[in-house]
């Protein structure tokens, strides 16, 4: 019989802590926010473009971004869009329910870098969600920053995510928000075709510019190139990458994009450091 | 004689062998090492020499592993089979946590995990080198895995060098092989012939105590000689080479090669290079719940970036072509890794070569792209 000895418990990283979720918000048909509290209290700092592993019991794990306040980190926010088993049972947790938290991993988006500059962010659909808590930091801290400019583009109206505070920033006069669908519905009198599109009128100091980007792959591409084409330099650009996660800790090897990996280099990454992987197809 | 140094070498007869394996149970270790199974040389339990493979050899080509009888009393007279020691140190199944349901959600119960404490006898150089690589994707990042951690510091390492090259070797040119200079407790070289020994050198003082409980004589300097001879004509045996010179800016800039194309015409995405390769480290991890939801585990398992659900987000598989599943794994093998961990991810072991049901050879695919490389993209 082997001589066995037991050893030390796994650490944090790899072991849910249990959440409450205290809140559920719906903000389109299948993508919901949810708010949660540690189980045994405590604060759960974090960047803002950091994302947290989410466990359901028995069903399994995923990795969603932080929505949250970086400023509240009693509170733990994700907005979540039902696609598959583990985010269609998240989404059915009722409130008082339990999920698992691990986290947070990854990098941020560099609002330090980025103080002194004019800001842009542009989301696509659901990539508004990681982009929240540097856009709530972005209006926290507005005298850090110069101009600061924010484009959505969602499918549709009824896609459009945190429309009750879209409404509040853009009745702001310090910051430019402009939202676009690509299919008005009935009653829709704002902007209707893809984010890129609002791209041309930004009113910025280009050489003074950093771009916060997020939201489907093929969005990416055509911000960055619009971007570009606009002046932006590629070292002023920063994406945010989705890959399969297994384990947020350089362990599982599923979220390898070329060298880097999403969950431990990412998911924000400068746009020049991962240009020519971005370039290829099925990378 | 005194107390053994680091770098001393001296003479172990078979019985002497015999008598080490002992001492490592007695130890409390569990001793690993070669054995027949399957058809093959595996990795096993080992409690007596009467275990190892004796008088066992192998004949390998790409695609093809038989077993044949050598002739001699050689006990380590095989070329790597189709386990590697990644199979102790990151087990293939391992349970990381368990859970149990509560009325308001869950608790988690055992999260802790059994470390065995192995010796591992009969580790050739270059799976030595695998060990390192491993140790460095586990260890010296800004986490470190537990599991490994636990298991890799109780591991004692016994390398055997070779005397002989396989036909899909080729750690010659990777630089990992066919000798073990550092890293071990103990370091053997077997030399069959008239008299039949094994010359051992001294790598830690772990290795040190342990020969010290055991019958060994002075090396005489000839039988010195002769075991660094035989080391020396298995490195001058390798059956294959790779060029490794400007390999990572050749596999960058060749993404979109023709090659990739008609590789994947060939490969059946199996997995079975990630499964046999001693450096491949990828996981999933599984839910298992118990038939009334009372309980729940979570395990982690190996697995394959050669499968679509490896890269499925949302919508599908990143790497939904075979093609673009082949260049994942040669190029994180050879040329991502080394931006992820400062070397190459390959040690020369020929396993993928062997063990691929239809022969694909690394080395000539890299060949095939470095002899018709397409210009900076």
């Amino acid at each position: 019989m082997a001589m066995l000895q037991e050893s030390e418990p796994l650490e944090g990283t790899l072991l849910p802590e249990p959440f409450i979720v205290s809140k559920v918000r719906r903000e389109t048909r299948d993508t919901f926010t949810l708010e949660m509290e540690p189980l045994n209290g405590g604060e759960k700092h974090f960047t803002p473009g950091q994302f947290n592993m989410i466990y359901v019991y028995g069903v399994g794990e995923v990795p969603i971004s932080i929505s949250g306040d970086p400023v509240e980190p009693s509170i733990l926010k994700h907005t979540v869009r039902a696609v598959g088993t583990v985010t269609r049972a998240i989404t059915s947790v009722k409130r008082g329910g339990m999920l698992g938290v691990r986290g947070p991993f990854g990098s941020g988006w560099p609002l330090k870098e980025a103080e002194g500059y004019d800001v842009v962010v542009v989301a696509g659909g659901l990539g508004l969600a990681p982009l929240r808590p540097a856009i709530l930091h972005l209006l926290r801290n507005r005298e850090r920053y110069g101009r600061v400019a924010i484009l959505y583009g969602a499918r549709t109206p009824m896609d459009m995510l945190y429309k009750k505070e879209l409404e509040r920033w853009r009745a702001r006069f310090d910051i430019d928000l402009d939202v676009t669908v690509d299919h008005a519905t009935g009653g829709w009198k704002g902007n209707v075709g893809v984010v890129t599109t609002l791209i041309p009128g930004l009113k910025i100091d280009v050489p003074n510019t950093v771009a916060l980007v997020c939201g489907p792959e093929i969005m990416m591409r055509f911000t960055v190139r619009e971007l570009n084409k606009l002046g932006i330099p590629d070292e002023r650009i920063y994406i945010s990458m989705e890959r399969n996660m297994k384990c947020a800790v350089g362990f599982c090897g599923h979220c390898q994009f070329g060298p880097q990996f999403i969950c431990r280099d990412g998911p924000v990454f400068r746009y020049d450091v991962i240009r020519p992987f971005f370039q290829v197809r099925e990378v | 004689m005194g107390k053994l140094n680091i770098g001393d070498k001296v003479i172990l007869s078979p019985q002497g062998l015999q008598q080490l394996i002992k001492t490592l149970w007695e130890e409390g270790y569990t001793v690993i090492g070669p054995r027949l199974g399957d058809g093959a040389i595996v990795y096993g339990e080992v409690r007596s020499i009467e275990d190892l493979p004796e008088g066992w050899g192998d004949e390998q080509e790409a695609g093809r592993y038989r077993l044949r009888r050598r002739g001699d009393k050689a006990l380590f007279g095989y070329n790597l089979g189709p386990d590697s020691w990644k199979r102790f140190l990151h087990p293939p199944r391992i349970l990381l946590w368990k859970a149990e349901k509560t009325p308001k959600g869950f608790r988690i119960t055992h999260n802790g995990h059994e470390a065995p404490r192995y010796a591992f006898l009969g580790v050739r150089a270059c799976e030595l080198h695998a060990i390192r690589i491993q140790d460095k994707v586990f260890l010296q990042g800004r986490y470190k895995d537990p599991i490994y951690m636990s298991r890799r510091a109780n591991t004692l390492i016994i390398t055997v060098n070779c005397t002989e090259a396989g036909r899909t070797c080729f750690c010659a040119s990777m630089g990992t092989g066919p000798k073990a200079h550092e890293g071990f407790d103990i370091s053997l070289t077997e030399v069959t012939g008239d008299e039949h020994y094994f010359l051992a050198e001294v790598g830690s003082e772990r290795g040190s105590e342990i020969l010290e409980r055991i019958e060994y004589r002075a090396a005489a300097r000839d039988e010195v000689s002769e075991a660094e001879e035989r080391v020396s004509r298995a490195a001058e045996s390798m059956g294959r080479s790779l060029q490794t010179e400007g390999l990572k800016e050749l596999l960058y800039q060749n993404y979109e090669h023709p090659r990739w194309d008609e590789v994947a015409e060939r490969c059946l995405t199996c997995g079975n290079c990630t499964l046999v390769c001693p450096t491949c480290f990828c996981t999933t991890v599984e839910e298992v719940t118990s038939l009334d939801g009372g309980s729940s585990e979570r395990w982690r398992v190996w697995d394959s970036c050669f499968s679509l659900q490896f890269s499925y987000i949302h919508g599908g598989s990143v790497r939904a072509s075979p093609k673009s599943r082949y260049r994942q794994w040669l190029t994180h093998k050879l040329a991502t890794w080394q931006d992820q961990f400062g070397e190459i991810g390959c040690v020369g072991c020929g396993r993928c070569i062997t063990w691929c049901p239809v022969g694909i050879d690394i080395t000539e695919e890299v060949k095939a792209i470095r002899e018709n490389a397409v210009k900076k993209v």
